[in-house]
């Protein structure tokens, strides 16, 4: 229990003085993480809205298939993304081993399937509802597909709010995949990690108010998201 | 430009699981005519217009006077539950044209005056669906008729309104008629006799009756029109 209080004392003392180390994790944690789910939903939100006005013979083996690609375990992505990148990988030339751009690949494909999954769910209901007038209207696949896009841009922030979330708490993959290196790969989870295991629980208990700091926020922003749709302002 | 009416119906049926629904229907759709399509409930009125107006797949054949792509973009179609997007008021006028690649500017100057005509000026910044069902219906129209097609098809645009909503649509729908073929599902009688210059009697999913309304109202031809008209139940 002393350990505990001494935990958030030093974790509110290193909050307060704005530590160096503290803002260098998470200004790359936020990068890594903002990146990974801006290329997700570049990916996520066609492909969503696609699958829901596309009826083609394996759609359901796809929609089945993105389903249970969101309960990947990332330390397996990690592995793969590992082996992809590494000397001897397919894309060893590339050199992007243990440097942040390894760890968005790896969180790119974690959040992907998660936001176009949620993002489908979403365009599905609303394409229920605009089919008649969007066919009606002589509108062209992609016209239908930006109509939905615009119009579920609410669901799709949404979407893209449960990305950012499931991104910015993921340890196993990028601890794999970009080494956890002082100064270049340390990102808030991993350094938790570190800092746990050194027994340095000041530092990590800080860095995890920090992290659950951010999660409400992104939280906040999603029910803010939500009630802009309830109450009708456009 | 050719017109795309003539709309010829050659057997045209709706089948299901094996079971025709709707049809065989022969059927010439002339240009200029406000066709009423009446009947008893279920007799095929809505999957009739759908059928026309490509909603709903259909056997036999349904041709036009101009290429089906070019047919599609010179009609519209006004549904019994208006559907609007979730945007404003104006973004949903604008929104016909935006699709055929009106400019952004010439499109909301087209909205404005569509929305004057149809007294949907002071609602133009509103969320559309916050419409009550009248001013749904209103807009649902000057939407469709934004792009002045040459045909359009309203399937029962009244049933859900009140009287003073229902004479507005009304006004509009005989202001449209000078310029726009009409074809109209209604099981209102009244509104048949006001608007129709045309009618077509449906019954068990087939045309049973069909002529000019006057001639219709006034001499119906078949005993089953005769019954309908009696207010008797049709079966």
């Amino acid at each position: 229990m002393d350990d505990l209080l001494a935990g958030f004392a030093a974790a509110f003392r290193l909050i307060v003085t704005l530590d160096a180390e503290l803002i260098e994790i998470t200004l790359l944690s936020l990068r890594v993480t903002l990146t990974a789910v801006a290329i997700a939903c570049l990916i996520g939100l066609p492909l969503g809205a696609w699958l829901a006005v596309r009826r083609f013979r394996f759609r359901r083996t796809v929609i089945a298939t993105l389903n249970a690609l969101i309960g990947l375990p990332p330390v397996v992505v990690g592995l793969v993304v590992y082996l992809m990148l590494s000397r001897s990988g397919p894309f060893g030339v590339l050199d992007l081993l243990f440097t942040p751009t390894a760890m968005i690949v790896a969180q790119v494909v974690i959040v992907t399937p998660l936001v176009a999954s949620i993002a489908h769910q979403a365009m599905r209901e609303l394409w229920a509802e605009y089919h008649d007038l969007l066919i009606s209207m002589g509108a062209s696949r992609w016209q239908r597909m930006a109509t939905l896009i615009l119009d579920g841009r609410r669901a799709l922030l949404t979407a893209a709010l449960a990305g950012f979330g499931r991104a910015i708490g993921e340890v196993g993959a990028i601890m794999i995949v970009g080494g956890n290196i002082d100064g270049a790969t340390r990102v808030l989870t991993t350094a938790i990690a570190l800092e746990t295991g050194r027994g340095d629980f000041a530092l990590a208990l800080g860095l995890g108010i920090v992290l659950i700091a951010l999660a409400l926020i992104v939280s906040g922003a999603s029910h803010w998201a939500m009630r802009t749709e309830r109450h009708g302002r456009w | 430009m050719v017109s795309l009416l003539p709309l010829r119906l050659e057997g045209a049926a709706l089948v299901r699981r094996g079971r025709t629904l709707v049809g065989p229907i022969d059927l010439d759709l002339p240009a200029g005519d406000v066709t009423a399509v009446i009947g008893p409930n279920g007799s095929g009125k809505t999957s009739l217009l759908r059928m026309m107006h490509g909603l709903q797949p259909a056997r036999g054949r349904i041709r036009w006077s101009v290429p089906e792509a070019e047919a599609r973009q010179r009609q519209a179609f006004v549904f019994q539950r208006p559907i609007v997007l979730r945007r404003s008021v104006a973004a949903n006028l604008a929104y016909p044209l935006r699709l055929r690649g009106v400019p952004r500017e010439e499109a909301r100057a087209r909205a404005d005056e569509q929305a004057r005509r149809f007294d949907l000026t002071t609602l133009l910044t509103q969320p559309a669906p916050s419409l009550s069902g009248g001013e749904l219906q209103r807009l649902a129209l000057a939407r469709a008729l934004i792009t002045e097609p040459e045909l359009l098809f309203a399937d029962e645009p009244c049933a859900a309104l009140d009287g003073r909503a229902t004479r507005a649509v009304e006004t509009h729908l005989a202001r449209a008629a000078s310029r726009t073929t009409l074809v109209l599902a209604t099981h209102d009688m009244g509104q048949a006799r006001r608007i129709a210059t045309r009618v077509i009697f449906l019954l068990h999913g087939r045309v049973h009756e069909t002529g000019p309304a006057d001639a219709f109202f006034s001499d119906p031809q078949t005993e089953a029109a005769r019954a309908f008209l009696r207010g008797d139940i049709v079966e």
